[in-house]
């Protein structure tokens, strides 16, 4: 069997493919971000996760240095155990913080992790010791109201 | 009245399990159709590359379009720089796989069946049989993966194009920056979980829409008018199931 013209397109075709799939993968997604080939998960009970979701960014400084791997509730404590799968080549201190944020006005919600001074650092299965839950707004807007209401026979 | 529509639904039901039938015996002669590679190649060359023209320009004025579209709507909340993650999440996770399944159904899928048809017509498929070769081996199974071959390719080529014309309209034309554009899209575009579920749903695509082509050419009535009616029917029956799975398959897999 010789080789023909038609090999030759196919081949051409073939390629064009991988490129096509290689280009949505490498500057359409982040391979390098998306996976973090080595991770240890850590454990952080908060008592409200606001709208948080499975795979929402860990971040450090605006850093991202891990994803947000399970959600569950703990029916004994009363609150939410959110896993957060970190990228092994960080470490941070033991008495990290961490806390509940949300990027811009109508952004996804993401973990902010706050660095403590601790010499010793996370391991894998620890839990934050301390965290600050997510903002829910029915609840600022209560407390504003609350305190107005406070402030308003003194005037 | 009654009897007609009855008549139509055992019809139905029959085709339905010929079909299965049908492709049972595709998968079990796809071996010996292998041995003869050239065959198979000889079908990616005419479903896939020459579809490719029609694919990429069709990719880039979707893409365009989506610019000019999400550009429109997105600077009213003042996030135009979220055009990118619009266009790229839009292509990837639907247009892509479907628009590039339609326009193959039509482009590619409906070449196939009235091929098969033709054959039929021509009794070269009977002939094959008397010779002891096997039509479904010889005939049937190269155009079959052919077209499976080729749909997951040219998705990713259309969701490429479609996101440089996103490129083109926003960056180039629009004036949104490039930084952003390619940031915001990268920090939102994930890979398995929205570029390999848009790989997997233009492969399953693929094999729907070369399974009703190739069954509806084998199934025809050998006739002019039958070849014509099939053709019909696999433009319209692929168009149905490329919808119909992709309801589907987004509910399956875009769910949280």
């Amino acid at each position: 069997m010789s080789r023909s013209t038609i090999d030759l397109w196919v081949g051409i075709f073939v390629l064009m493919g991988c490129a096509a799939i290689l280009f949505l993968a490498l500057k359409v997604g982040n391979l390098s971000a998306s996976s973090f080939a080595e991770n240890y998960t850590v454990e952080a009970n908060f008592s409200n996760i606001g709208g948080l979701k499975v795979r929402a960014p860990v971040k450090v400084a605006g850093v991202v240095v891990g994803r947000v791997s399970d959600i569950r509730y703990d029916n004994e404590r009363f609150e939410a155990v959110v896993s957060l799968t970190l990228d092994s080549r960080y470490s941070f201190p033991r008495d990290t913080i961490g806390e509940i944020l949300t990027s811009g006005l109508l952004g996804e919600q993401y973990v902010g992790l706050e660095p403590g001074g601790d010499e010793r650092s996370l391991k894998a299965g620890d839990s934050l010791k301390i965290t600050q839950s997510a903002v829910v707004l029915e609840k600022l807007i209560g407390q504003f109201l609350f305190n107005k209401a406070a402030d308003a026979p003194q005037q | 009245m009654i009897r007609k529509l009855g008549a139509m639904v055992i019809d139905g039901v029959w085709r339905l399990g010929f079909a299965s039938r049908f492709l049972f015996l595709l998968l079990r002669y796809s071996g010996q159709s292998f041995l003869r590679l050239h065959l198979t190649l000889r079908e990616i060359y005419f479903s896939g590359v020459l579809s490719l023209l029609i694919i990429l320009v069709s990719g880039l004025f979707v893409g365009l379009v989506l610019g000019l579209q999400g550009y429109e709507t997105l600077q009213r909340y003042g996030s135009s720089e979220a055009l990118g993650v619009l266009v790229a999440l839009s292509l990837t996770r639907e247009l892509g796989p479907v628009v590039a399944g339609l326009l193959f159904a039509s482009r590619a899928g409906s070449a196939v069946t009235a091929e098969i048809g033709l054959m039929k017509v021509t009794e070269q498929l009977k002939a094959m049989d008397m010779m002891a070769v096997n039509p479904i081996a010889r005939v049937a199974a190269p155009r079959f993966w052919g077209g499976v071959i080729s749909m997951p390719i040219l998705a990713a080529l259309f969701s490429a194009m479609g996101i440089l014309g996103g490129w083109l309209i926003g960056v180039a034309f629009i004036g949104v920056d490039d930084g952003a554009f390619w940031s915001q899209m990268q920090a939102a575009v994930d890979i398995r979980y929205d570029i390999l579920n848009g790989v997997i749903k233009s492969f399953v695509f693929g094999v729907a829409v070369s399974l009703i082509a190739v069954f509806e050419g084998y199934d025809c009535v050998p006739t002019a008018e039958g070849v014509s009616r099939a053709i019909t029917r696999t433009v319209v029956s692929s168009a149905l199931a490329i919808l119909a799975l992709d309801f589907v398959l987004t509910s399956f897999m875009f769910r949280g």
